[in-house]
């Protein structure tokens, strides 16, 4: 089988799940070989054989951290020219759809953006209009590169220890230089994008201190991650990079729990592809209840409290 | 001011947001028939960005967008937040062209211009895929700053916070540059009355693709290194449960997390 590149997202060594799961996808179509670039590349090893990474190409230089998007482009363009393989597979965040567009430009190949899914024989399906259509589309010039959207396929643990081959790569010089990195404070919670829960909250949780009281001990009980809807985070209700919808993130979780948002077409975006939707809200004529599985008209501030104590009796 | 930048920005006539969006069947291309047509709404931060960033510093906002003869209306609008000057790039060849043409047409339209700053939005909320501005940067060879929450300049140097999944970057290049802003940046302006007459006379270039010296063949369907097989609908959910709250909502709802074995 031809192998499949798979660029690895990680912190400092620490894999995201989105990486584990990219592997699952290479491993349908080929053999997945990974690409971990950076500090602590090194440490990402045991955790991407464990989940069937057959080889792991290895560069922990300090370039990839100092530089934005160009050291990672050079690093793939070295890999694909040298090793032929039949796809490139990178994680479908900001940083990982700028890195697949410059590829494409240096391997003269084609780029898909956000698939969830990849069949044998090449053809790609995507999600685009945020969800609304699938499309199934393929690459017809050069080494596809195939952004994949996170909590498209889990990931497939019992691989065996993956071969390490250290490389590096002559970088041009850098047109950009990172002068800081800015960690927004960690809550806890599982990652928006990755989680398998998400709690959202909108306009309907009123203010700051709705989200702290009512919101987040749902999400706690549940283990979810924290949501909010623009409206909220326009407000400062809840910081920006919780936004979900076209302009924040895109989420896809096994379950998504909808509260005192209306389900405007831009949130939409963000959330239509979750496999089951929760919703309150006390207006029966919301749109989001068009999406949901379970919907309960009335006040999230009497639901929801009362659902957080069951479900915490429960255990 | 002494500095007076040169800034371009790249806006994109997209069909309204608050608009389904559809496929044509014909040739799997967006239907921009079937939805009003607006700027993306995502650049006139971009828009505001670059008029704010000269009405500090001095200098004058160029807006070039390719597209279909009606962009036009868009360049338009967009000049009319204060722009001074158009460029148009149309062209039938263009129709169905994937961002690698995309980019290669606005990246031949720039260079050599002289722009000090080239400003994007961060995606298109039709096509969504946030890759032209980095393919313009990698066309044209200059620093990409993209993602910016905050944009900076001071003489030659630019600084932005590069949104990330954990936070942002601060990142550093100097001019020119390539920049795409995110919507968190500011709050875009309405058109004064002055300025809306204005627009109507500001100067507009209009090229086409042989003015560019771009071949028709390196653009459009034909050319793309994509190809849509087949598109459908997602399928509309199944109705689900709705029931209004009498005081057994919450009960309700954990029933149904557990059938699900949510807990
Ligand atoms: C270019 C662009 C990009 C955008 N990007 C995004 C995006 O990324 N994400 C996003 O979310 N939006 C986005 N928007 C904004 C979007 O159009 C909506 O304005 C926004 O989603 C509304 O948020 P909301 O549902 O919280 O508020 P509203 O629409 O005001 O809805 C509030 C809901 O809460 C309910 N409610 C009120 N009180 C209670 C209560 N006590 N109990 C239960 N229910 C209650 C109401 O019935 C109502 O349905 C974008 C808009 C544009 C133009
Ligand atoms: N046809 C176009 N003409 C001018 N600018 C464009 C065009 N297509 C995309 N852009 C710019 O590129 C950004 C990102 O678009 P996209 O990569 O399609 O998400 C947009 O916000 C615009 O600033």
């Amino acid at each position: 089988m031809s192998d499949v590149l798979v660029l690895v997202e990680h912190a400092q060594g620490e894999v995201k799940k989105v990486s584990l799961e990219l592997l699952a996808m290479a491993a349908k179509v080929g053999t997945p070989i990974a690409v971990a670039l950076g500090p602590g590349a090194d440490a990402t090893v045991a955790a991407l054989g464990e989940h069937g990474a057959k080889k792991v190409f290895v560069d922990s230089s300090d370039v990839y951290a100092n530089e934005i998007v160009v050291p990672a482009v050079s690093a793939l363009t070295k890999l694909v020219s040298e090793n032929s393989p039949s796809a490139v597979l990178i994680p479908s965040s900001g940083n990982g759809k700028e890195i697949a567009a410059r590829l494409a430009l240096a391997c003269n190949s084609g780029v898909i953006t956000d698939a969830s899914d990849i069949a044998a024989d090449g053809s790609i399906t995507q999600n685009i209009f945020g969800g609304a259509t699938i499309v199934t589309a393929k690459v017809t010039t050069g080494t596809p590169i195939i952004t994949v959207r996170v909590n498209s396929i889990p990931p497939v643990a019992g691989g065996a220890a993956a071969e390490v081959v250290n490389f590096s790569v002559d970088h041009q010089p850098a047109t950009t230089t990172v002068t800081n990195r800015v960690a927004v404070e960690k809550s806890g919670r599982p990652d928006l994008s990755e989680a398998e829960i998400v709690v959202s909250g909108g306009r309907g949780v009123s203010s700051e201190d709705g989200f702290k009281s009512v919101i987040e001990p749902l999400a706690d009980a549940l283990g979810a991650a924290v949501g909010a809807s623009r409206a909220a985070t326009d407000a400062g209700w809840y910081p920006h990079q919780f936004q979900v919808g076209q302009t924040g993130k895109t989420v896809s979780p096994q379950l998504y729990f909808a509260n005192g948002i209306s389900g405007a077409i831009q949130h939409r975006a963000g959330m239509q592809t979750s496999k089951t939707v929760v919703v309150v809200n006390k207006d029966p004529e919301a749109p989001i209840f068009d999406l949901a599985d379970f919907g309960v008209v009335g006040d999230l501030n009497t639901v929801l409290p009362d659902l957080t104590a069951r479900i915490k009796g429960r255990k | 001011g002494v500095n007076t930048l040169k800034i371009c920005v790249c806006v994109k006539q997209v069909p309204d947001s608050w608009a389904e969006k559809k496929l044509s069947a014909s040739d799997k291309t967006l239907d921009r028939a079937a939805a009003d047509r607006v700027v993306n709404e995502l650049d006139e931060y971009a828009v505001e960005e670059a008029l704010k960033i000269v009405e500090a510093g001095g200098g004058e906002v160029t807006i070039l967008s390719v597209g279909p003869a009606e962009a036009a209306d868009s360049v338009r609008k967009a000049i009319s937040m204060g722009a001074t000057a158009g460029i148009h790039v149309v062209d039938d060849a263009i129709h169905g062209s994937d961002a690698v043409a995309t980019s290669l047409v606005i990246a031949e339209a720039l260079k050599d211009r002289g722009f000090d700053l080239i400003m994007f939005g961060s995606e298109s909320t039709d096509a969504r895929m946030s890759v032209v501005p980095a393919m313009v940067a990698s066309r044209l060879g200059l620093p990409q700053m993209t993602f910016a929450k905050k944009v900076d300049i001071s003489g030659n140097e630019l600084t932005i916070q590069r949104v990330t999944d954990y936070g942002y970057d601060e990142v550093k290049s100097t001019l020119p540059a390539v920049v795409s802003v995110v919507e968190k940046i500011n709050e875009p302006r309405y058109p004064s009355f002055k300025n809306i007459m204005a627009a109507k006379k500001a100067p507009m270039e209009t090229f086409s693709l042989s003015d560019l010296g771009v071949a028709g063949s390196s653009v459009g369907l034909g050319a793309a290194w994509t190809k849509v097989d087949a598109f459908a609908d997602r399928p509309a959910k199944a109705a689900g449960t709705k029931i209004e709250d009498d005081g057994s909502g919450a009960a309700k709802i954990e029933e149904f997390l557990v059938a699900q074995k949510f807990v």
